[in-house]
């Protein structure tokens, strides 16, 4: 590990101050996923900027209704929350889903937002990675990319972003609030994620010297008939080799709005919205969900060793729309 | 009970007391020197580990912080390079051996200490950050001769073979217990998936920590 300063904030105006003084510093929360790259050397920044300490720690409910999490709530506290089991079941089912008890206990709401690929390319620092270094080539693409994504993907990239959490909270239509030295902003989450394009090092629209401090949740009252399907090689503790967040609107049996979200199989958390057209207005059955699987995965570019992932995350999606709907 | 000072303090900290590891280093250095007196130079080091207690921590470098530790009800004051995680400043600086590496990336739970009552893997985080945390670990978790329920269920159910996961296997289930949100045993095995046992003790350990937990209520 490169050696580095440590600091320990306490207020927000001291952590955008100290994140701009320096262009080698970063922010440490809760450590699960900087730490382990820091190990590795994937990560080298001089300062470490500790916002722990930052009064993030909070989930309220918003004058709207909605719920506005604060950027350093605990995966696991978060996904315990009673207003989000009751109100948003997907986002907590997607939370328990996703690492260890151990890590969810130390992962913030706005680490899992940033984490990175597990793409082991892209985490060896000897090997040619186009996020790493742009223009050094992409070795996932003609090596074994069995995890690789198939939605999403370019020629200079096709790595797979790993979170769960954020496969629901695009299904959610989430907000991300952001503050910088220049002031403050919302981007929705649909928006906050980059397509690889040319240029897979640039992941989001998050400046360097930003923090984000909250999450905010739409008021949805429909997003009580909510799930998250999480399809592994393994039944616990590793990533998704497909996943699907579904939200269903329902009058009656007919579908007025439905949310599909993938996890697993793109470059970022993927809102189906083919699959959610195919969706609307229509009676809820198994030709109806087949039907939206597939154009879910329409424009799915296969790698050389996960051509299953297209059919496995289409299965994946009609599961979680049967048990969905029949939702009590 | 406070052991308060600039130089890192060791666990157990009398000085006359030998642990298994101390003897063991001394032994094998000891060894080393009378057989290869002429590698004099190479083994320089070697003779000097002989001449002070091998529990004797090299002086603090540059570039260090201050943290104080609370650790099992005890206080300990160290200088710490930044770098140094909280697993390897309990187990080197602190002596506190218990808690084991098993892949130092948070992918395995044999790291796994309660931090203000909560279960998590040391070795992702950082000892200077863990400042005015209250620290347990698998020492710390008997009351002098009374072993804590979770370590008596363990041995009760044979719920270890070679032991090196078992530390981080305790520590979590007692965080389990405490987040009190596991009912059946589907529940335990599933919030216990951040401990890894290579030895396959698993079945044993399910049942352990049902009990330890049934007997809880």
């Amino acid at each position: 590990m490169q050696p580095f300063n440590y600091v320990a904030v306490t207020q927000q105006q001291q952590a955008v101050d100290a994140i701009s003084a320096n262009p080698a510093a970063a922010f440490l929360a809760g450590g699960t996923n900087l730490i382990d790259e820091m190990k590795l050397n994937l990560q080298t920044p001089r300062q470490l900027v500790d916002i722990n300490a930052l009064p993030m720690a909070n989930i309220e409910r918003s004058p709207d209704g909605g719920l506005r999490i604060g950027a350093m709530v605990r995966n696991s506290d978060l996904a315990w929350n009673d207003d989000v089991r009751q109100r948003y079941p997907l986002l907590s089912e997607a939370l328990l889903s996703g690492a260890s008890p151990q890590l969810r206990n130390m992962a913030s709401t706005g680490g899992n937002l940033l984490q990175h690929t597990r793409c082991y390319y892209f985490r060896d620092v000897s090997s040619p990675c186009n996020m790493r270094q742009p223009g050094s080539g992409c070795s996932a693409i003609d090596g074994y990319n069995r995890i690789h994504a198939v939605l999403g993907t370019s020629d200079k990239c096709i790595a797979t972003h790993p979170s769960d959490m954020c496969v629901a909270l695009v299904a959610l239509e989430a907000t991300i609030h952001i503050v910088g030295p220049h002031g403050e902003r919302d981007v929705p989450i649909n928006e906050f994620y980059v397509a690889y394009g040319d240029d897979p090092a640039k992941l989001n629209v998050l400046n360097r010297d930003e923090l984000i401090t909250y999450v905010a949740l739409p008021a949805m009252p429909w997003a009580k008939r909510s799930h998250y399907l999480k399809v592994r090689d393994r039944a616990s503790y590793e990533f998704a080799l497909a996943s699907a967040a579904v939200a269903l609107d329902l009058d009656g049996r007919t579908i007025r709005e439905a949310r599909i979200a993938l996890g697993g199989v793109a470059t970022k958390p993927w809102r189906a919205v083919e699959a959610e057209r195919r969706l609307a207005g229509q009676k809820a059955g198994d030709a109806l969900f087949q039907a939206a699987a597939d154009d879910a995965l329409q424009s799915a570019k296969p790698q050389k060793f996960n051509a299953f992932k297209i059919e496995l995350a289409k299965r994946t999606i009609f599961k979680a729309l049967q048990d969905t709907a029949a939702m009590g | 009970m406070d052991q308060q000072g600039s130089s890192p303090k060791t666990n157990p900290p009398s000085p006359g007391a030998v642990s298994r590891r101390g003897l063991l280093t001394a032994a094998a250095f000891g060894a080393g020197v009378v057989v290869m007196p002429w590698l004099n130079g190479c083994t320089g080091t070697a003779r000097q580990q002989t001449e002070q207690s091998p529990q004797q921590p090299p002086p603090s470098p540059a570039g260090t912080e201050a943290v104080t530790l609370q650790v099992n009800g005890q206080s300990y004051a160290l200088r710490l390079d930044p770098r140094v995680t909280l697993l390897d400043a309990l187990r080197e600086d602190l002596g506190l051996t218990g808690t084991k590496k098993g892949c130092d990336h948070g992918q395995c739970g044999a790291c796994t200490i309660l931090v203000d009552g909560r279960r998590v893997n040391s070795c992702l985080m950082l000892a200077i950050s863990a400042g005015g945390k209250s620290i347990t670990t698998i020492e710390g978790l008997a009351s002098g001769d009374s072993l804590h329920p979770m370590q008596t269920a363990f041995i009760e159910h044979d719920a270890f073979q070679c032991g090196y996961c078992t530390p981080g296997q305790i520590c979590s289930a007692v965080g389990l217990t405490r987040e009190g949100h596991a009912a059946t045993d589907d529940d335990i095995r599933e919030q216990m998936a951040g401990n890894i046992c290579r030895c396959g003790a698993y079945p044993n350990i399910v049942s352990a920590v049902r009990q330890a937990m049934q007997n809880k209520a």
